[in-house]
């Protein structure tokens, strides 16, 4: 049997039961790996459950620097018996199996492709602990102490991190590092350590990720710290995972960031609300006067905020909304992550609707997009909808550090002041006198005579007159529209990138790959593969809605366009046919819907299978033949 | 179609206390059906936004959806207003108030606004405690959506087609008492005498201030039967007068010694309850739900203030907001700076 083998170069996966205190084990082992400077993306997929069901921890390390998955198993961890068998099948042929060999294993659980692992976890630890819950907790510990010898992580760098992590609490450290020790002195002893899979300091083929001095973050504490920055003040929510963490976060940031010096008072105010549609009114009311308001939220909670998103657009009142995607309603497969909200949000509401989006795919976007959402959604006066989604804001992923420049003005839009209102002769809420379908507003009691109008949803004239006339009615919204135009000048722009040189080229086809969000990382590398495979592709990462006119030239430009997202209807895809001017046939989908992250592998596949029933008969699609 | 009224002032109309007359707090001209309970609920408010000498743009008028949410339109055209979404102005003005607490909240809402669609938000803004006053303008009947009986129409109360209510109404002001709100009172439309005083103590009142107000919709239940009707409503009022002081003021109107209850507001004004020979006392709450229970099974209206807690906390200092509207802070109070985000970065490492 061959063993599989590489430097920084593998997929190990955890599998335990939840609540089993494994979470800081498997994140201690991945920060390790972080520490050591070598690129690694670990992913949580969990159940909507809090003690007793299936857990796992997948932890990929690359060389190259591709955070997104990968697809497939090199290295498995097991420490539940409940979902051992199909673990074992999850592994590539060639690879390794972890377990608590307490208990012998079964024989049809051993595979001949497959190197075994038994570490007696659960003997060691009732040996060298007494107290019931360590006994149980500092399994996963050992384990990790094992992995540190057969993959070859730094043993100082895990010792430095316990440190960390129960700073102040001594005896939790003696006996963590306790509990590492014995389980890598077993695997020195026992087994023939390193593998042929292993950790290098310095193996990377991905310096640029080294220097540019890396942060490990997730998506949601990146948009609570961008919340912080761009100056919210109000926040209103209800919980729901995965976007609750969004929430916490911007709680604990300004519970230190945000306290007035002389006083102790806050800054700021936090209310859980009783449900969506509170949250999101508070948002709107707390906007509507003058502060900067956001909430948080994922589908469920999209769907009941809508009605208020519809009144929003209408009155102009902006809003900033955090989405953190999940898959469907209910509870269960909604702690898995999906890219499914994006024609809910994007005409969100009744009556002629389009919101402003933003599709973030970095930590790092997170934090700069929910700086930048405050001033387009004040600039814009209308809602913005950060569309992120659990991969993003729940896991850990290597970032570029965030970064600030001091000079940053909050962008607070058309809004008269008193003075400004003294020198104004004639003002209307809803005249247009830029021409650019923004008009200026006032807040409540800003000024004793002039300014004050009346905010309601779609019945009024320009001068804010309660008006039910279609002539009225139909010059707002195609102001709005205008307005909607505006903001392709306001967003930030698509991302493209070239297609990688090819050597021999085996389509004379223009090749396109459009996606956003999570799907990026592993769109890249897809991308990377393919060109190894003899297939040029260039690529487009849409960041915002309404979409920039380069998107339209990018697909005018390709005969095949591939789009790649992760919901069963090609939402993204039908966004875009509706939106632009462009032949549907261009667009193939490229899906994943299961609720676990969209692998390169699998996005490599269908793209190979579309272009091998393909390249050889088809007919590069030209707006006018299609 | 509403329009703004012409801007003649007579000469020699009284002034406040801010040297501006009432037509100061002119809204635009009704557009609500002749006779509708709802227009003396806005001249009650024009008026004891006046007598309060409140400077009108530092109002803010808030609204759900229906007849009753409309008044705002009708009283305070300085003030700033906003006609929300069916049921959902509690949490508009809960955001509202968050932003600037310096600002005076007034909230109208209709019975079909607050009992049914917005029940849980209504509740939930009691509980908040939200430094504003409410106002449920009660038909017991849908207006704007053509007469359905609402949550609030009475047990056998007849609507306009001939059908008999087959539930029990809810009792906002009793709901209210019960959640634990600061300030309950219960009005009639047609009592002016007594909703302009409860209105300005309302807005005197640090916290959430309900006032469930019957307010007859003429053109779909003031038929006879209907328990919300003006007939109906005068024959069976129990009204315990009052009289609100700014300030500590003399006391205006003479009552019978003996009679007269006092109670003062947290900014020093004072209510002046007159009852003639009942003792009730506005700070037990316990003793408020039974008398508004007691009076529903007697068929009578029980009006005036119910209950009222001087040393309400509303929402912004529970909690414990700075004192500067947090609509007013600049980046300098709210944006941390590079230096701290490096630290924040070195943390991530
Ligand atoms: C979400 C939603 N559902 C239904 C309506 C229709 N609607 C408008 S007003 C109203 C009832 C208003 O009744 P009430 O609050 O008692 O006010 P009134 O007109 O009697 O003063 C309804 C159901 C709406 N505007 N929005
Ligand atoms: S329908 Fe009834 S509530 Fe509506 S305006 Fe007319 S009288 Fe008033």
């Amino acid at each position: 049997m061959k063993q599989i083998s590489g430097i920084n170069d593998f997929v190990v996966k955890f599998a335990n039961v939840n609540g089993s205190g494994s979470a800081s084990a498997n994140h201690l082992f991945a920060k390790a790996i972080f520490r050591m400077g070598i690129p690694v993306s670990p992913r949580n997929i969990f159940p909507s459950n809090i003690q007793g069901l299936p857990t796992w921890y997948e932890v990929r390390v690359s060389s190259k620097g591709y955070l997104g998955r990968r697809g497939g198993v090199d290295l498995m961890v097991s420490v539940n018996p409940q979902s051992m068998e199909k673990d074992i099948a999850d592994i590539e042929p060639g690879g390794y199996f972890v377990y608590d060999s307490t208990k012998p294993l079964e024989s049809h659980l051993r595979h001949d492709d497959i190197t075994y692992f038994g570490i007696p976890m659960t003997e060691i630890c009732m040996r060298e602990f007494k107290n019931p819950r360590l006994q149980q907790l500092l399994k996963n510990v050992v384990y990790v102490g094992a992995l540190a010898a057969l993959l070859k992580i730094d043993f100082t760098i895990l010792k430095d991190l316990l440190n960390d992590q129960f700073k102040g609490k001594e005896k939790l450290i003696s006996s963590n590092a306790h509990a590492l020790d014995l389980g890598y002195q077993f695997a020195l002893e026992t087994f023939n350590c390193p593998l042929a899979i292993r950790l290098q300091k310095g193996g990377n083929d991905a310096p640029h990720i080294l220097e540019s001095k890396h942060i490990l973050m997730n998506g949601n504490t990146a948009a609570a710290l961008g919340a912080i920055y761009g100056g919210a003040t109000v926040a209103a929510w209800y919980p729901i995972t995965p976007s609750t963490s969004v929430v916490d976060a911007f709680a604990q940031y300004a519970e230190r960031l945000r306290i007035d010096a002389g006083t102790g008072k806050k800054n700021f105010a936090i209310v859980q609300a009783e449900d969506e549609l509170a949250a999101i009114g508070m948002v709107v009311g707390a906007s509507w006067n003058g502060a900067r308001a956001f909430t948080a939220t994922s589908g469920p909670g999209l769907s009941l905020m809508s009605e208020f998103l519809g009144l929003a657009y209408f009155a102009e009142v902006p809003v900033v909304l955090i989405d953190v995607q999940r898959s469907g309603p209910s509870t269960g497969m909604p702690t898995r992550s999906q890219q499914s909200d994006i024609l809910a949000a994007a005409y969100a509401s009744h009556g002629d609707t389009k919101q402003v989006l933003l599709f973030p795919a970095t930590p790092r976007e997170c934090f700069d997009m929910t700086v930048q959402a405050f001033d387009l959604a004040e600039r814009l006066q209308t809602p913005v909808i950060i569309m992120s989604d659990l991969d993003l804001g729940m896991n850990d992923w290597m970032s570029p550090p965030l970064e600030w420049d001091d000079d940053y003005q909050m962008d607070r839009g058309k809004v008269l002041d008193a003075e400004a209102l003294d020198k104004t002769e004639k003002w209307g809420r809803y005249l247009d006198v830029d021409g650019d379908g923004i008009c200026y507003r006032t807040l409540p009691g800003a000024h004793p005579d002039k300014g004050a109008f009346f905010t309601r949803g779609s019945s009024k004239n320009e001068m804010a007159v309660y008006s039910e006339s279609g002539d009225d009615y139909v010059q707002n919204v195609d102001r709005l529209l205008r307005k909607f135009e505006t903001a392709k000048s306001h967003v930030p722009t698509p991302k493209t990138h070239p297609p990688i040189a090819v050597k021999a080229p085996k389509t004379t086809l223009k090749l396109g790959a459009l996606f956003f969000g999570t799907s990026a990382s592993p769109a890249y590398e897809a991308v990377e593969m393919l060109a190894e495979e003899g297939y040029p592709i260039d690529t487009i990462r849409i960041r915002a809605f309404p979409f920039h006119e380069s998107l339209d030239q990018f697909i005018h430009d390709h005969d095949l366009v591939f789009v790649i997202e992760q919901n069963r209807d090609g939402q993204m895809r039908r966004l875009v046919i509706n939106e632009c001017e462009i032949p549907p046939g261009k667009l193939i989908p490229v899906l994943n819907y299961s609720g676990t992250p969209i692998t390169a592998r699998k996005i490599a596949r269908k793209i190979r299978e579309t272009l091998s029933t393909k390249s050889a008969d088809v007919v590069p699609l030209h707006p006018e033949t299609a | 179609m509403s329009y703004i009224k012409p801007k003649f002032r007579h000469p020699s109309l009284p002034k406040n206390a801010l040297g501006v007359t009432i037509a100061d707090y002119d809204g635009a001209i009704s557009t609500l059906c002749a006779g509708c309970g709802h227009d003396s609920i806005s001249a009650a408010i024009r008026s004891a936004c006046f007598l309060s000498s409140i400077p009108p743009h530092r109002i803010a008028k808030l609204s759900g959806i229906g007849c009753s949410s409309k008044m705002p339109t009708y009283f305070l055209g300085k003030s700033h207003g906003f006609n929300s979404v069916h049921g959902r102005m509690p949490s508009v003005a809960t955001g509202a108030s968050l932003a600037n607490r310096e600002l005076t909240y007034i909230g109208i809402s209709g019975d079909g606004d607050t009992a049914s669609i917005g029940m849980g938000q209504f509740i939930h803004l009691i509980r908040r405690n939200v430094n504003m006053t409410y106002i449920v303008a009660n038909n017991g009947c849908y207006g704007l959506t053509k007469g359905q009986d609402s949550a609030t129409a009475d047990l056998g109360s007849i609507s306009k087609n001939g059908g008999t209510n087959p539930f029990d109404g809810i009792d906002l002001a009793s709901l209210a008492l019960l959640q634990g709100a600061s300030f309950v009172a219960r009005s009639f439309s047609g009592d002016k005498e007594q909703l302009e005083p409860l209105i300005r103590a309302a807005m005197a009142h640090n916290g959430f201030a309900f006032i469930d107000v019957v307010s007859p919709c003429v053109t779909f239940n003031n038929q006879a039967g209907s328990t919300k009707s003006y007939a109906h409503t005068r024959e069976h009022l129990d009204a315990m007068p009052l009289d609100y002081v700014p300030l500590r003021d003399e006391i205006r109107t003479q009552y019978e010694p003996g009679t007269i209850q006092s109670v003062t507001l947290h900014d020093g004004s004072v209510i002046h309850l007159h009852k003639a020979g009942a003792d009730y006392r506005t700070d037990d709450r316990n003793a408020a739900i039974a008398a508004a229970r007691a009076a529903h099974d007697e068929g009578r209206i029980l009006t005036g203030l119910l209950f009222l807690d001087p040393n309400s906390q509303d929402l912004n200092q529970n909690l414990k907001l700075a004192s500067k509207p947090l609509n007013a802070l600049g980046k300098d109070e709210l944006c941390p700076g590079s230096k701290v985000l490096s630290s924040i970065n070195e943390g991530l490492r």
